[in-house]
C-alpha cells in the first residue's frame, strides 16, 4: 500500500511542472510500453533534444541559437552534452558514453562545430555518431541569402550525400611498395536507401526535381549500380521529376547556371565536393546549414569550422547553425516555428544593419542574434 | 607500294630521332630539338613530295558535334595557310560500325608524334565484359599520362570572374579510373582506386617542369588524403618530395572538398594545380564553367613522346549535332597549341589572335556566349579577319 502511494507521489512528481518535466517528450512513451510515435504529440509536450555546443565559436553560436528558440518559444528543451574524450581504463581516449546515451533518448542532436585533434587515436565523433545511429544520408540546401551577395544568383540546391559507404569506405592496402589499392563500395541497399530518402525529402519540400549525379560512364558497374537504385525508386515516385547526369557535366553547370539545379542525390565522395561547391555558391559554410539523417535519429550541424582565432569574441556568425536548427524544426515538424525564425533570420541578412563580421557587417553576434530575437517575437 | 617504302622510311627516320631522346621527361625541353631533327630527316628522305615545311598531325574528329568543329580547323588552316596535313580517321565507341581500328589511331598518333581529338563519347550502359572505355584504351596504349587544360578568361567576353588565368594538371593513366571492379556478392560493387608511387611522381615532376617552364609561381596539390590516407597520401607525399627539387616554385596542398568552394568563390589565388584523376576531371569541369564553358576551354594530353590536343572540358555536346550551333572557340584555340607544339609559331599566333579578336568584338558569338551566330559564321569571320 505504501509502495503504491510512493510511485503515485512519484508519477505526480513527474507531471508537475519542474525541471525533470522536460525528459517528458515522446520518449516517456517508451519506457510505458508504448510505441514511440515521432509523428504525434500535443503541443503542449516540449520535446527534448541534445545539444553538442562544439569547440571554439561553438558554446557562443550555440547560445544564440537556444536564445532565438526561446523567444520564439519553440516546444524544445535541450539537454547540453560535453563530447570531450575521456580517458578509459585502458589508458586510450574515449568519447563519453553520456552522449550515445543522450542520443539514444532524444533521436535528434544538433552540433556545434569540433575541432577534430589531429593524432590523438581517439575516434571522430561524427564517424561515431554515423555509425551509432546509421545516419546515411547527408543533407545540405544551398539557398542563396538575400544581402549577401555572391556572385552566383538564384541558388537553391539540395545535395544528398550517401554517408556510409562509396569512396570513404576506408579500406585501403598497400599491394607492394608504391602501389596502393583503395576500394570504393557501393551496395545496392545503400543506394536504395539514399535514393528513397532523396525523393521523400523532394516530396515533403515540395521539390519538383530529383537528379542523380554519377560517372557511371567511366565506373560502369558500382556508380551503374548506384544509377539503377535510383531508377527503380523513380519508376516508383512518378510524381517527382527524375533526371541523371554526369558529375563532370554538374560541375561545369552548376558554377555557370546554378538556378537549374534542384535536388542532388549522389554517392560520398561526389557528395563531399558538391556540397561544399554549392555552399560556395552561396558564400560559404558559414551560411550553410547541414544535417545527417538516419534510421535511428538524425543530427543537425553547422559544418563550418571552429575559428579558434575569434573564438570568445564575440564576432562568431550563428546562421549556419540556426539555419541548422531550422532545418531540424521541419524534420520534427514544428514547420510554423522553423518558417518564422527563418524569415527572421533571412530578414535580418537582408537589412544589413546588423551583420557580423564574415558577412561583411561590424557587428557583434549577440547583437545579431537580439535583432532575430526581436523579429521573431513581433512575427 | 610506294606509300609503304615511304611509310617504312619515315618512320624508321622518327626512331632515330626518338632514340636520340635522352630521357622521356625531358620532352617539353628538347621537343624543338627532335621536331626539327625530324623534319629535317624527313625532308632527306623525301625531298619531292615532302617538302620540308609540311607536317602531318593525326585527327580524330570525335562524336557529337566533334566532326563539324574539326571542319572548321580545316578551313582556318587553309585560309591561313598554316602547313599541316591531316591524317584523319574516325574512331568511336557509340558508333562502332564506323570505328577505325584502335590499333590505326594509336599507331598514327605514334608516328605523328602529335593530334588534335575530338571527344568521345563513353555510353553508359554496360553489358559486362571489357570495363575499359575507348578514351581509357588510347590513353593507356599512348601513355598519355599528362593532361593539362589552361583556364584563361577571354578578353571581351563577360563572365561571373574575369581575368583567371590559371593551368589544372590531372594524372590521366590510374587513380579511379583504373576500370578495375567487380562484384563482391550480388548488391555489393568494389571499385578499386589505384595510385602508385612512379606515376604519382612523373605527375608532380611534369607539374613542376610546366610551372617552370611557363614562368609559373605556385603549385597546388589537390588531393583527400585526410580521408583516402594511404591512396591521396601518397599523391601528396610524391608531390612534397618533387617539391623540395623546385625551391623556386611555392608549394601548398589543399583538400580537394575545400578546392572547389575556393574555385567558385575566389578563383584568383591558383596558379598550378597537380591531382589525381578523378579530381581532375571535377576541376577541368569547373574552371571551364569560371570561363565560359565547355566551348572555350582548350586542353592537351601528354605521354613522352605524344602530344594529343583536345578541348579541356570533355563534353561531345551530341544534342546539337548538325544543328550548327557548337562553339569552335576551345578546338580552335587548341588546334594554335597544337600549331605551337609543331613550332609553327606565327601560324599559331596569327589565328590565336585573330579568335581573340572576333570574340572580342562580339559580334558573332555562338549561343553558350549568349549570342545568336551559327558555328559556321563564326568560322567564316575567323577566315574574314585573318590577316
Amino acid at each position: 500500500m505504501a509502495g503504491k502511494t510512493m510511485l503515485l507521489n512519484l508519477f505526480k512528481s513527474l507531471n508537475k511542472p519542474t525541471s525533470l518535466s522536460k525528459y517528458a517528450g515522446p520518449c516517456v512513451a517508451q519506457f510505458q510500453n508504448q510505441p514511440c510515435t515521432n509523428r504525434r504529440r500535443y503541443s503542449s509536450q516540449n520535446r527534448l533534444v541534445t545539444m553538442i555546443p562544439g569547440d571554439g565559436i561553438g558554446p557562443e553560436i550555440s547560445v544564440a541559437v537556444k536564445q532565438i528558440f526561446s523567444a520564439a518559444g519553440v516546444p524544445i528543451d535541450w539537454e547540453d552534452v560535453d563530447v570531450t574524450p575521456v580517458k578509459g581504463p585502458d589508458g586510450l581516449f574515449r568519447l563519453p558514453p553520456k552522449i550515445f546515451e543522450s542520443m539514444a533518448r532524444t533521436k535528434v542532436g544538433l552540433k556545434g562545430p569540433l575541432a577534430t585533434p589531429i593524432g590523438k587515436g581517439h575516434q571522430s565523433l561524427n564517424l561515431a555518431l554515423r555509425k551509432a545511429f546509421s545516419l546515411y544520408a547527408n543533407v545540405r540546401p544551398c539557398k542563396s541569402i538575400e544581402g549577401y551577395e555572391t556572385p552566383y544568383k538564384n541558388v537553391d540546391i539540395v545535395t544528398i550525400r550517401e554517408n556510409t559507404e562509396g569512396e570513404y569506405s576506408g579500406i585501403e592496402h598497400v599491394i607492394v611498395d608504391g602501389v596502393v589499392q583503395s576500394i570504393k563500395l557501393i551496395t545496392e541497399n545503400a543506394s536504395m536507401r539514399v535514393a528513397e530518402y532523396a525523393f521523400k525529402y523532394a516530396r515533403d519540400n515540395r521539390r519538383s526535381t530529383v537528379t542523380a549525379v554519377h560517372k557511371a560512364n567511366i565506373m560502369r558497374m558500382s556508380d551503374g549500380l548506384f544509377l539503377k537504385c535510383c531508377r527503380e525508386v523513380a519508376a516508383k515516385n512518378k510524381d517527382i521529376k527524375f533526371s541523371e547526369m554526369y558529375l563532370d557535366t554538374v560541375c561545369l553547370n552548376l558554377v555557370q547556371d546554378p538556378g537549374s539545379f534542384d535536388v542532388l542525390v549522389m554517392p560520398n565522395l561526389y557528395g563531399d565536393i558538391l556540397s561544399d561547391l554549392c555552399a560556395g555558391l552561396i558564400g560559404g559554410l558559414g551560411v550553410t546549414p547541414s544535417g545527417n539523417i538516419g534510421e535511428e535519429g538524425a543530427l543537425f550541424e553547422s559544418v563550418h569550422g571552429t575559428a579558434p582565432d575569434i573564438a570568445g569574441e564575440n564576432k562568431a556568425n550563428p546562421t549556419a547553425l540556426l539555419l541548422s536548427a531550422v532545418m531540424m524544426l521541419r524534420y520534427m515538424e514544428l514547420t510554423s516555428y522553423a518558417d518564422r525564425i527563418e524569415d527572421a533570420a533571412f530578414s535580418v541578412i537582408r537589412e544589413g544593419q546588423h551583420l557580423t563580421g564574415d558577412l561583411g557587417g561590424n557587428s557583434t553576434c549577440s547583437a545579431f542574434t537580439d535583432e532575430i530575437c526581436r523579429k521573431v517575437q513581433a512575427s | 607500294m610506294a606509300t609503304t617504302l615511304r611509310t617504312l622510311c619515315f618512320g624508321l627516320a622518327k626512331n632515330i630521332a626518338s632514340n636520340s631522346s635522352k630521357t622521356p621527361l625531358a620532352c617539353l625541353g628538347t621537343r624543338c630539338f627532335h621536331q626539327d631533327h625530324r623534319s629535317h630527316q624527313a625532308a632527306v628522305a623525301e625531298p619531292v613530295s615532302r617538302p620540308s615545311g609540311r607536317h602531318t598531325a593525326t585527327l580524330v574528329p570525335g562524336d557529337g558535334v566533334g566532326p563539324e568543329l574539326m571542319g572548321g580547323v580545316r578551313e582556318v588552316f587553309k585560309a591561313a595557310g598554316a602547313p599541316v596535313d591531316f591524317e584523319e580517321m574516325f574512331i568511336s565507341e557509340v558508333s562502332p560500325n564506323q570505328s577505325a581500328d584502335l590499333n590505326t589511331v594509336v599507331e598514327s598518333f605514334r608516328r605523328n608524334r602529335v593530334g588534335l581529338k575530338g571527344i568521345l563519347t563513353t555510353p553508359t550502359t554496360f553489358k559486362g565484359g571489357v570495363l575499359q572505355t575507348l578514351n581509357m584504351k588510347i590513353r593507356r596504349e599512348l601513355d598519355l599520362f599528362a593532361n593539362v587544360v589552361c583556364v584563361r578568361s577571354l578578353p571581351g567576353f563577360q563572365t561571373r570572374h574575369n581575368n583567371l588565368d590559371f593551368i589544372i594538371i590531372r594524372e590521366q593513366t590510374e587513380g579511379e579510373y583504373s576500370a578495375l571492379e567487380h562484384e563482391s556478392v550480388p548488391g555489393v560493387i568494389e571499385c578499386l582506386k589505384i595510385v602508385t608511387e612512379e606515376n604519382s611522381m612523373r605527375i608532380a615532376k611534369f607539374a613542376f617542369d610546366y610551372a617552370m617552364r611557363h614562368n609559373r609561381k605556385k603549385v597546388t596539390a589537390v588531393h583527400k588524403a585526410n580521408i583516402m590516407k594511404l591512396g591521396d597520401g601518397l599523391f601528396m607525399r610524391c608531390c612534397e618530395e618533387v617539391s623540395k627539387l623546385y625551391p623556386k616554385i611555392e608549394f601548398e596542398t589543399m583538400i580537394i572538398d575545400n578546392c572547389c568552394m575556393q574555385l567558385v568563390s575566389n578563383p584568383y589565388q591558383f596558379d598550378v594545380m597537380v591531382m589525381p584523376n578523378l579530381y581532375g576531371n571535377i576541376v577541368d569541369n569547373l574552371a571551364a564553367g569560371l570561363v565560359g564553358g565547355a566551348g572555350v576551354v582548350p586542353g592537351e594530353s601528354y605521354s613522352a613522346s605524344v602530344a594529343v590536343f583536345e578541348q579541356g572540358a570533355r563534353h561531345a555536346f551530341a544534342e546539337a549535332v548538325g544543328k550548327d550551333i557548337a562553339n569552335p572557340t576551345a578546338t580552335l584555340l587548341s588546334s594554335c597549341n597544337m600549331l605551337r607544339h609543331m613550332h609553327l609559331e606565327h601560324h599559331a599566333r596569327v589565328i590565336e589572335d585573330t579568335v581573340l579578336k572576333v570574340v572580342k568584338g562580339g559580334k558573332i558569338r555562338t549561343k553558350d556566349m549568349g549570342g545568336y551566330s551559327s558555328t559556321s559564321a563564326f568560322i567564316a569571320e575567323v577566315i574574314h579577319c585573318l590577316p
